[in-house]
């Protein structure tokens, strides 16, 4: 049975990280889905509903359902905007009947991309290998805890061969993005990601993976400017690498 | 007296007047950038709740569903903040029947004045206290020494605090902040002794000082973890054995409690004993946990002649009348400061107040005023550690989501953050707009990174304050709309 999956890219995965979207297209494909990319998607509305601006979240939250709801699934590969859809449409559109219908749909039909792996594809990574030995490290995104996700993705990265998997201290501990708050509070996120990147720096691992954008753009940007020597990918990414996919270009 | 306390809260109280009268020279971000550049802070801070927060997690693990506790801790502790009328009553009733009084302080300056009443009436001349947060929320201790009151804090913690005239920095430690050094220094220079740095030898020197005053005290005051509503009784739970002396050695007593701290039963108290000590300390439970209440009986050897039972609201009512009223579910275990990104980095006298962290975030502004405090629910990440933390479930990134909603609605954001906001929000809606913007973003950031190979390193505000501590990576080339768009014509024959 192919799966009707619509890709939800996100802002910032779609600007800074298309490759990733590549890469999660390409594996959805090759496990059988139906991968589709409606174009008229801009954002889930997180930088507002999380700035106090519920009317605002609210407006692009209808028009976020309004484009979703014709699929099977919606797949994103980041877990903030996953919870955003999950947890906080609830939240700004309250009771409004006109959407209930529409976000009960959307809700229990948006998946994270490790997710919709591990609990639709039943996807086993136990078969599949890196061409290279890699030295791996995994940071925790602080939303895949509100989305209700634990292991899959260390699971994943363990059962893969060529995976010399370094367990990352403090894993679960936020990188300090929190959207705006890193640029309103300078000084305390960059306090909490330089512990990150120190953490990194101890695993000694050359890839690090971080399934959200906004925190792989925080965590890459303090192990840059902190000369930390590690690569930041998204599992998408390193999954493609073990199937044989490129996903620079289509 | 209770009907007017609630009836009060009905009325809602002159908030203006309320922010006029807290109006201080607080600045949180001077405060938190100073915290956040001290090397020896962080480190202690962060060694010190990381490692309780790890305690947390091994000794929860030990309860055979945690999560289903922390679920009926959390009911409990909203059912009682529900009916607090009805319970109000039933303890007013079960206090008074054990021969205590009950005292209903509206304000911290009702509560200091009945309990300076007390003092009098009993010509007190040496009170000891156990740790109590409310007391320092009300600031206790100065009126009673300003009315010839010697006042000992006989917690160890608080001790120090006390003679090196600091403030606590955690609800549960109040010296997470310092270093054994430094206590070992004041140790040495407040008790003229030769200087040691071995904690028991230090522990021996302010046990056998306040061994003295304990036997000198005719006055004990504490505070209150949790009251009962059906039997009267007050619960602390302690480490050192002092909240024991306290309560059974002066001949008065008096337990200063905030009214959120009602459970209905002893059954209750059974569910919240097994998370409190867990999710604070990572013990399974405190050395001791004392339950008393009402004087002395007779045939009884020890506790007090007279037993006093002050309940404080000091804004509880407003904040049981609005949308916050969850956040009183708090039993105060810091589980959410061990747990916090920012707490870990700020430490908790940044919080400029009694109640620091993520749960001080939260109530600090309801007790202060959000117009002095409006940094505190912003200074979060959101990561919702705090959450997941919370023995009674307190949904504290939604509140604080909420509070920022609030400082938007009472026109203390400035005017012109509201409007970029809204011009953002607005040019979201339409797909053409947003493709125009991401593509003039995209030129800008990379003709910025292209001398630095790929990275941005300075921005202008407001993106500068990403640049001050961290790079930014180049947008690439291409967005995947543009990658999407480019596909579906290749695939075109």
């Amino acid at each position: 049975m192919s799966h009707n999956v619509a890709l939800f890219i996100t802002c910032l995965t779609d600007q800074f990280y298309p490759r990733v979207g590549i890469a999660v297209t390409k594996i959805l494909e090759r496990l059988g889905c139906r991968v589709s990319f409606p174009q008229k998607q801009t954002c889930c509305g997180q930088p507002f509903y999380n700035n106090g601006l519920p009317d605002e979240a609210a407006e692009l939250a209808k028009r976020f359902i309004q484009i979703f709801e014709p699929y099977d699934y919606v797949v994103t590969p980041s877990g903030s905007c996953c919870a955003m859809v999950r947890e906080h449409f609830a939240h700004v559109l309250g009771d409004d009947p006109a959407w209930r219908t529409g976000l009960e749909r959307v809700r229990s039909r948006t998946y994270e991309f490790v997710e919709f792996l591990d609990r639709v594809l039943k996807f086993d990574t136990s078969k599949l290998a890196l061409p290279q030995p890699t030295s791996v490290t995994f940071h925790y995104t602080c939303h895949s805890r509100g989305i209700g996700l634990t292991d899959e993705a260390v699971r994943m990265l363990r059962g893969m061969g060529n995976v010399d998997f370094r367990p990352l201290e403090k894993t679960d501990q936020c990188c300090g993005f929190g959207g705006t708050f890193a640029v309103k509070y300078p000084q305390i996120s960059g306090a909490i990601v330089e512990d990150k990147a120190s953490c990194i720096r101890s695993t000694g691992a050359a890839v690090t993976i971080c399934n959200d954008a906004g925190c792989t753009m925080n965590i890459s940007g303090a192990c840059h400017r902190h000369g930390v020597n590690t690569q930041l990918k998204h599992i998408a990414e390193l999954i493609a690498e073990a199937m044989g996919i490129g996903y620079e270009a289509w | 007296m209770r009907l007017e306390t609630i009836s009060q809260a009905e009325h809602g109280r002159d908030e203006q007047f309320l922010e006029q009268a807290h109006r201080s020279p607080y600045d949180f971000h001077k405060l938190s950038v100073k915290a956040a550049g001290d090397e020896k802070l962080k480190l202690a801070v962060s060694t010190a709740t990381t490692r309780q927060w790890i305690g947390r997690q091994t000794r929860l693990k030990e309860l055979p569903d945690a999560d289903a506790l922390r679920t009926l801790a959390g009911r409990i502790k909203q059912h009682t903040l529900d009916h607090l009328d009805y319970y109000l009553e039933q303890l007013r009733d079960a206090v008074t029947r054990a021969g205590g009084q009950i005292h209903f302080a509206s304000t911290a300056d009702d509560a200091r004045r009945i309990i300076l009443q007390i003092a009098r009436d009993n010509a007190s001349r040496i009170c000891v206290k156990s740790k109590s947060m409310v007391s320092e929320e009300i600031e206790l201790t100065p009126e009673l020494e300003r009315a010839g009151v010697e006042v000992w804090e006989t917690d160890l913690g608080e001790f120090i605090v006390q003679v090196s005239g600091d403030k606590p920095s955690h609800i549960v430690q109040p010296i997470i902040h310092k270093d054994k050094a430094s206590i070992a220094r004041l140790f040495a220079d407040y008790f003229k002794t030769d200087y040691t740095d071995d904690p028991q030898a230090l522990t021996r020197q302010a046990r056998v000082f306040l061994r003295d005053k304990f036997r000198r005290a005719d006055l004990g005051i504490t505070g209150g973890n949790f009251i009962v509503a059906e039997t009267g009784h007050v619960c602390i739970v302690t480490n050192e054995g002092n909240g024991r002396l306290t309560t059974a050695m002066p001949k008065v007593l008096v337990s200063l409690v905030g009214m959120e701290k009602l459970v209905p039963r002893l059954e209750d108290l059974a569910v919240l004993l097994k998370l409190l000590a867990r999710s604070s300390t990572g013990q399974s439970l405190t050395v001791y946990t004392s339950l008393f209440g009402g004087p002395r009986l007779a045939g009884e050897k020890d506790g007090p002649e007279q037993f006093h039972l002050v309940l404080l609201d000091n804004g509880r009512s407003e904040i049981l009348a609005s949308e916050y009223r969850e956040t009183l579910r708090c039993i105060r275990c810091a589980a959410c400061l061990n747990a916090c990104p920012v707490y870990r980095k700020i430490g908790g006298h940044s919080y400029g107040s009694v109640y620091p962290g993520p749960i001080g975030a939260l109530i600090t502004p309801l007790f202060q005023g959000l117009g002095d405090y409006k940094d505190l629910p912003q200074a979060s990440s959101l990561c919702g550690a705090c959450y997941e933390a919370c023995p009674v479930k307190i949904d504290i990134p939604r509140h604080l989501v909420n509070m920022r909603r609030d400082i938007h609605e009472r026109r203390l954001s400035s005017p012109i953050d509201r409007m970029i906001y809204k011009t953002w929000a607005r040019s979201l809606r339409s797909p053409l707009l947003y493709r125009w913007i991401s593509r003039v973003q995209k030129w800008e950031l990379r003709r910025r990174a292209r001398r630095n190979g790929g990275w941005i390193t300075r921005l202008p505000p407001p993106g500068g304050g990403w640049t001050d501590v961290r790079d930014m990576p180049a947008p690439a080339p291409k967005t995947f709309h543009d990658l999407w768009k480019q596909r579906r014509q290749e695939d075109q024959p």
